[in-house]
């Protein structure tokens, strides 16, 4: 079994993660230096540790999620965590039971930590108000996703040593995205200029109280810029029509090698997945081993969670 | 009963301009005697009931335009009897009931019921709206005529907004034929689908789905153009935006005739009062920003706004403790109403007897009742207030059934220690 150097503690105030709003610099810095230690684990042959040994951690998904569960779920097995993921379609929820109802019986059951992603904003807050363990957020409706904000910046970290001074376009579906909220207070934190580039109607309200620019054109949103996030246009949270056709959203608003021709030339392209290709993303970029961060955004995520993992599981009173 | 002389009060009167030291008496009917710096201590025949109001404050018991009523389908939530322990604690002695019940009051028979169970039940006077259309699903109208007939003072389809344009349209032509009341809670259904706060920052961080300002003023305006083509009398239940306020005073200046309304809730809160997703202020109009709260308060003060409404909406705690989007819309206000707007006069944004007009004579006159005023023959119905006392807002103290207030913990000042209907002393603080 491998083992892990212990860093120094930093005290953590929150009990749960359930955004970057909450968030002090001190303690990213801390979550982001613990997932450090946990990058060469996981590509070392003997992954397993005995941090978690003996706590329970269980994941709450009532929406569908392929990378995010999938990532948690390896994360607390490294870490040697006893995890079970609750299949939401088959449980009582459906047969009409309330999310407290639920989190009361979960409580029973005296978990160490519960990972949540649920469609509503705010849903983590309720529950972590009705449970004695450690709530993560992976994901509440379209308000906050923080651990693919940390992994992001992680991601980030790795590659060009530091986000200060960087500057971050985040681009596409802003209106209905948790991920581009959590990253906007993220990269704010950490230094980084943020622009925001989508189309008028899919710019949230306001959005320049977050601290961003807006740009409804692509060209001068990516201007100069290191980092390009491309986001998914979030099709099942649409009501109504929000763009005329996905051909006239690409041909404005798709990442193609002409409009990323004004960013700079060493500018890295991110995605938290999934991809629509051809839809916001040309496919050649989306693989294009130079530049693409999206596979290395995927492997680094595991390392966020597991310190995410460790340090709120140990946290907790 | 004995004649009461109610002594040594502060009587604050609109309708008659009266704001002077006093009493008040009420004969063996229960209907007002004498009001007014003449009736004093002196000379009380032995016979006569004395009560002494030391000074504090007698004004008319309130009228409020605006509650909702569990009876019948959601009696759990609240009924007449505990509504009307709420309203009496709170100087509430005449209410209209919306008709969102279960089923839906919108024909004759079911007014009869209601009037009933208002009669057995209630101890403050219930004045029962109903429905615009059938079901309240916005489709055919009801009985404007009949319904009237059988004392229904004013239809609405409460929380519901009458969205097809033709339809208003015919329902104004048609109830101006009857002279019933219209009250219309704007908000067009599909600007606001989905909409959970006001659209702005606060919904931006939330994550939570905007209502826009632009769903109220549309209908809004519209209504006001369908107004002059066919006038009637028309009420716009309540107001949350600045803009709809700009909108109103520009239409009353030209001299069109309508009156509007206005939730305590919208005057006192914003919506960063909602915090970390507090369910209980989930309202229908939204909550909005500062600016907004400060335009509705400039617009009671300019006579843009007429009325000041509780809304009073009760929700049983299992449907408040969801999440935000699940939750259930409204809050219980009742009996927090009158001390809460004296915040507004304690922190000098609104005048006294404009507030206590708000509440009483405005909301009589459109209604056309006999309610709201001190005159001489009138049903007594009172309310005393002590206007200083201070006090913190606890929900397990509140009397309605259902304990959704948003203003948990508040600190207000002023308190109502005795309310009257038609004579009776119904209720007195301990």
């Amino acid at each position: 079994m491998a083992t892990i150097k212990n860093l120094k503690a930093v005290k953590i105030n929150q009990n749960h993660l359930l955004g970057i709003q909450d968030l002090s610099f001190s303690e990213v810095s801390h979550i982001l230096d613990e997932a450090k230690t946990f990058i060469n684990l996981n590509k070392s042959s003997s992954k397993k540790t005995d941090l978690l040994r003996g706590k329970t951690q269980i994941n709450l998904f009532f929406e569908p999620s392929t990378r995010t569960q999938s990532s948690f779920e390896l994360a607390g097995k490294r870490l040697g965590a006893d995890v079970m993921s609750m299949n939401i379609v088959n449980s009582a929820i459906k047969k009409g039971e309330t999310l407290i109802d639920t989190a009361m019986t979960l409580n029973a059951m005296h978990p160490d930590i519960i990972v949540i992603r649920h469609q509503d904003s705010g849903a983590p807050n309720l529950l972590s108000q009705k449970v004695n363990c450690a709530v993560i957020n992976a994901g509440d409706g379209r308000r906050e996703h923080p651990t693919q904000a940390l992994l992001d910046a992680l991601t980030i970290i790795n590659r060009k040593g530091k986000i200060e001074g960087l500057r971050i376009a985040i681009c596409g579906d802003i209106l209905h995205s948790r991920v581009a909220r959590s990253n906007i207070y993220l990269m704010n934190m950490l230094g980084a200029e943020v622009n925001v580039v989508a189309p008028k109607t899919l710019l949230p309200h306001s959005i320049e109280r977050l601290g961003v620019k807006a740009f409804t054109d692509m060209k001068k949103g990516l201007d100069n810029c290191d980092i390009v996030m491309m986001l998914r246009l979030q099709n099942e949270r649409m009501h109504g029509s929000f763009v005329p056709s996905p051909r006239e959203y690409y041909e404005y608003f798709g990442l193609t090698p002409d409009k990323l021709a004004v960013a700079k030339k060493d500018a890295l392209i991110m995605h938290p997945g999934p991809m629509n290709r051809g839809v916001e993303i040309d496919t050649n970029l989306a693989d294009d081993i130079n530049r693409s961060l999206i596979r290395e955004q995927v492997e680094l995520g595991v390392a966020v969670r597991m310190a995410c993992l460790k340090i709120f599981c140990i946290n907790k009173k | 009963m004995k004649e009461k002389y109610l002594i040594n009060a502060r009587i604050i009167d609109p309708k008659n301009q009266m704001d002077e030291i006093g009493g008040l008496v009420i004969d063996s009917k229960g209907l007002i005697k004498a009001v007014g710096k003449t009736v004093t201590a002196d000379n009380l025949s032995k016979d006569v009931e004395k009560i002494d109001l030391k000074n504090k404050i007698l004004i008319p018991g309130l009228v409020d335009m605006r509650v909702f009523v569990g009876e019948p389908g959601y009696e759990y939530k609240e009924n007449f009897r505990t509504l009307s322990n709420a309203a009496l604690a709170g100087g509430v002695t005449s209410v209209v009931s919306m008709p969102n019940t279960s089923p839906i009051i919108d024909n004759v028979s079911m007014v009869d019921f209601l009037k009933r169970r208002g009669r057995d039940k209630s101890r403050i006077n219930i004045f029962p709206s109903a429905s615009l259309t059938k079901n309240a699903d916005g489709e055919q109208m009801t009985e404007f005529g009949l319904l009237k007939k059988k004392g229904i003072s004013a239809f609405t389809d409460g929380i519901k907004t009458i969205q097809n344009p033709q339809l208003m349209a015919r329902i104004m032509s048609f109830a101006s034929q009857s002279n019933a009341l219209i009250m219309q809670h704007a908000e067009d259904n599909i600007l606001s689908e989905g909409g959970l706060i006001n659209e702005g920052e606060i919904s931006t961080r939330l994550g939570l789905q905007g209502i826009p300002a632009l769903a109220e003023q549309i209908i809004v305006e519209r209504d006001l153009s369908i107004l002059d083509e066919y006038f009637c009398r028309y009420h716009i239940s309540q107001i949350s935006s600045h803009k709809t306020v700009d909108i109103i005073r520009k239409a009353k200046n030209e001299g069109k005739i309508f009156s509007s309304g206005v939730s305590i809730n919208n005057l006192s809160l914003n919506e960063n009062d909602i915090g970390d997703f507090k369910t209980f202020l989930k309202l229908s109009p939204p909550l909005r920003t500062e600016n907004d709260r400060l335009s509705l308060v400039n617009g009671l003060n300019d006579g843009t706004i007429d009325v000041i409404v509780s809304d009073h909406k009760p929700e049983d705690e299992e449907s408040k403790r969801l999440t935000f989007s699940q939750a259930a819309t409204g809050a219980a206000g009742i009996e927090t109403l009158l001390p809460l707007a004296l915040e507004l006069f304690h922190n000098k944004s609104i005048k006294l007897e404009k507030l206590i007009a708000s509440m009483t004579l405005n909301p009589s006159k459109i209604l056309k009742i006999n309610k709201g005023s001190l005159d001489i023959g009138n049903e007594a119905d009172l309310c005393a207030l002590d206007i200083n006392k201070p006090w913190v807002v606890k929900q397990n103290e509140l009397k309605s059934k259902s304990k959704n207030t948003p203003i948990e913990n508040r600190k207000l000042q002023g308190q109502v220690f005795k309310t009257f209907v038609k004579g009776e002393l119904l209720y007195e603080r301990t």
